[in-house]
């Protein structure tokens, strides 16, 4: 997978607001390569970056209060796209890098129809006919299983349900055969067996169309079941970028370790046993450390840890990791 | 484009909801009437109307002759009737020879010349610029927005009215000889073609109080608008349409603009009688000949059937309005519909 061709490439992205305590920068140096067809995650716990991330790479963020780092880039085919105006964006969004949100309930617009939805990423993006880009639209409908598709077309979207909803963000997603899809958080919002088609879903689609996903979420199950590779974030930074089966038996970052130790298992662990925890709070964008940003809360903590920020070097074949003991010969 | 709003914004009109409310609204109106018909008579309006000097023989005639001293329900009865045939045949007691249909129609033209602009640019303009407001949200043509209106809305109604009297009324008038504004007073359509007349002498009379009226709601109309587009446009969807490629001015003319539509048309709506209402101050010092002056005169004057009328006929434009509120609800809103 990781010969084939590169279609988006994140390089050193810093991501900093204006705000009223002064510039706060939410993400630093964050580098990944997605590849075509490929399923990349991006895990880490609440507010080390990962929304941010996307919405960088999508130029969703309010440009007047954001500033990005001289040497970030943002590349999609030949164009950095922190470079383009939002006009220019506006054609690369939703045709070229599509997006699906975390909460389906609310993502649609309440006033218009399933269908106008649809067609408007159509009209923005294709020359069809109007009676093409209807039978487009409700061809999409029926790819993403949505029963009904016909009917469900001139429907609005409070009468569909939360995972129907999803299936529709999913269509005007995918309509425009975009070459890679963001998916933030997607399942965040729907029950566990709706969860579970929506994630298959997305799989089928990502192996009949060749879209690449990058998935945000911060729940490693639905990493290990879909993912080829993932990148793990912590504190704007990425901290691990492994190919998911080592990530999941040999994480090299401590903090990797650590996420996966918090996991419960199945009849793994004595009864009353606690779970293991993660002790301390993620610092603050005000009191980054200089150091490791984990070195405050990770067990193997040296002092050039302490006072010396680790560089992302290569660690085994196809993984990176920022740290400066990664773990070796963990299970 | 405005058209192109309309159509887009608004979807295809629910019949069945329409009879539905219509029919509500017919109990409601009945109680309305009921409470205002017993409201005039706490204090026996003849005598009122006669002064100190009438004779008991005298107030007892006029009782009479009105049908005032039969049985309260019978009144009602008799009123309720003649609202339904739309019959204002009685004659003002003040006014002789007048009808209070004439008065009604006679003060109908003037106010709607006043009301319609007035409401019509009202809207046009602050959800204008609430749009502007909320697209430069939190940077420095919103604050400069928010502030003119904060102030705008912070000045006293008679302030305007005075102030734009002297100046645009006055002032100009002294100095240059020309006289872009009268002020005070009212010509109505009479022979002239609608054209000329709204040219001509609709703006000499009627612009000054319709912009005063405009300048007034504006400072509330904006902030009220900018707060509901502010809060639109932190939806989710919006993000959806951005992420979908939609242009900003798409996403704010269409996508923003319909959902904002619901708070907008409940604004205007309630406006429509509290404009009327409203005129009363605009007709009295720009001596507009219009229902509001009618009403205001006719109580001062106690002249009992015409204040009667006009009342009932208010309480009908209150409950039409909200209709039509229910109806354009309706229209642009459908999770409304099913319900």
């Amino acid at each position: 997978m990781n010969t084939s061709e590169v279609v988006l490439s994140v390089r050193s992205l810093a991501t900093t607001f204006r705000t009223e305590h002064g510039p706060a920068t939410a993400v630093t140096d964050v580098s990944f390569d997605l590849h075509r067809g490929e399923a990349l995650g991006i895990v880490g716990e609440s507010g080390c970056g990962k929304s941010v991330t996307s919405k960088s790479i999508m130029r969703l963020l309010p440009e007047h209060v954001t500033t990005y780092g001289a040497n970030s880039e943002v590349i999609v085919g030949k164009d950095n796209l922190l470079k383009l105006s939002q006009k220019q964006m506006c054609k690369i969004r939703g045709n070229r890098i599509a997006m699906i949100f975390q909460e389906p309930m609310t993502a649609l617009n309440p006033v218009f129809t399933v269908g106008w939805q649809l067609d408007e990423a159509l009209r923005l993006h294709t020359q069809l006919s109007r009676s093409e880009r209807r039978a487009k639209a409700v061809e999409m409908l029926r790819i993403v299983d949505l029963p009904n598709a016909e009917r469900r077309y001139d429907e609005y979207p409070h009468q569909l349900s939360g995972g129907m909803r999803q299936r529709v963000l999913i269509a005007i997603a995918l309509c425009c055969e975009p070459e890679i899809l963001i998916a933030d958080e997607p399942t965040t919002a729907l029950d566990v067996t709706i969860q579970a088609q929506i994630l298959k879903l997305m799989d089928d689609l990502r192996h009949r169309t060749g879209t690449a996903v990058l998935l945000i979420t911060h729940d490693l199950g639905v990493v290990a079941q879909t993912c080829d590779r993932v990148v793990v974030m912590y504190a704007g930074q990425v901290v691990e970028t492994a190919p998911v089966n080592d990530l999941f038996h040999r994480p090299g970052h401590p903090y990797t370790k650590a996420l996966l130790d918090s996991i419960p298992h199945a009849g793994g662990r004595i009864k009353g046993q606690r779970l293991a925890t993660i002790d301390g709070l993620v610092p603050g964008l005000f009191e980054m450390p200089q150091g490791c940003r984990f070195a405050g809360r990770c067990p193997k903590r040296e002092q050039n840890c302490v006072d010396e920020q680790p560089e992302v070097q290569e660690f085994e074949t196809n993984r990176s990791i920022r740290c400066h003991y990664p773990l070796k010969n963990s299970s | 484009m405005f058209f192109h709003l309309l159509t887009g914004v608004a979807g295809a009109v629910p019949w069945k909801y329409i009879v539905r409310r219509t029919l509500y609204c017919v109990p409601v109106y009945l109680g309305i009437v009921l409470l205002m018909m017993l409201a005039l008579r706490v204090r026996d309006p003849v005598p009122a109307f006669m002064g100190k000097n009438a004779t008991v023989e005298e107030i007892a005639q006029r009782r009479t002759e009105y049908g005032l001293d039969r049985p309260f329900f019978i009144q009602y009865g008799i009123f309720v009737g003649r609202i339904l045939t739309m019959n204002f045949q009685q004659e003002s007691w003040q006014q002789e020879g007048r009808t209070i249909g004439e008065i009604l129609r006679g003060g109908l033209g003037p106010t709607l010349a006043l009301t319609v602009p007035a409401l019509f640019l009202t809207t046009i303009v602050s959800v204008s610029v609430a749009l502007v407001s909320a697209w430069f949200r939190g940077r420095l043509p919103d604050r400069l927005l928010v502030i003119s209106a904060v102030f705008g809305m912070s000045v006293s109604f008679l302030v305007y009215i005075i102030v734009g009297q002297y100046f645009l009324g006055f002032a100009i008038r002294g100095s240059t000889g020309a006289a872009p504004f009268a002020i005070s007073g009212y010509e109505s359509l009479q022979q002239t073609s609608f054209v000329e007349y709204a040219t001509t002498k609709w703006p000499y009379y009627c612009l000054l109080p319709v912009m005063i009226s405009v300048l007034v709601s504006m400072g509330y109309d904006t902030r009220f608008y900018r707060a509901v587009m502010v809060d639109e446009s932190q939806r989710d969807y919006i993000v959806t349409a951005r992420a979908k490629g939609a242009s900003q001015p798409r996403i704010m003319f269409i996508h923003l603009l319909k959902n904002a539509m619901i708070p907008v048309i409940t604004r205007v709506s309630i406006s429509i009688p509290f404009l009327i209402t409203g005129s009363f101050l605009l007709e009295m010092y720009f001596r507009i000949p219009g229902i509001g002056r009618a009403l205001i005169t006719a109580v001062f004057q106690a002249d009992f059937p015409v204040v009667q009328a006009i009342a009932a006929v208010f309480a009908a434009v209150y409950l039409a309005s909200n209709l039509l509120t229910d109806v354009l609800y309706a229209m642009v809103d459908p999770r409304v519909r099913l319900s």
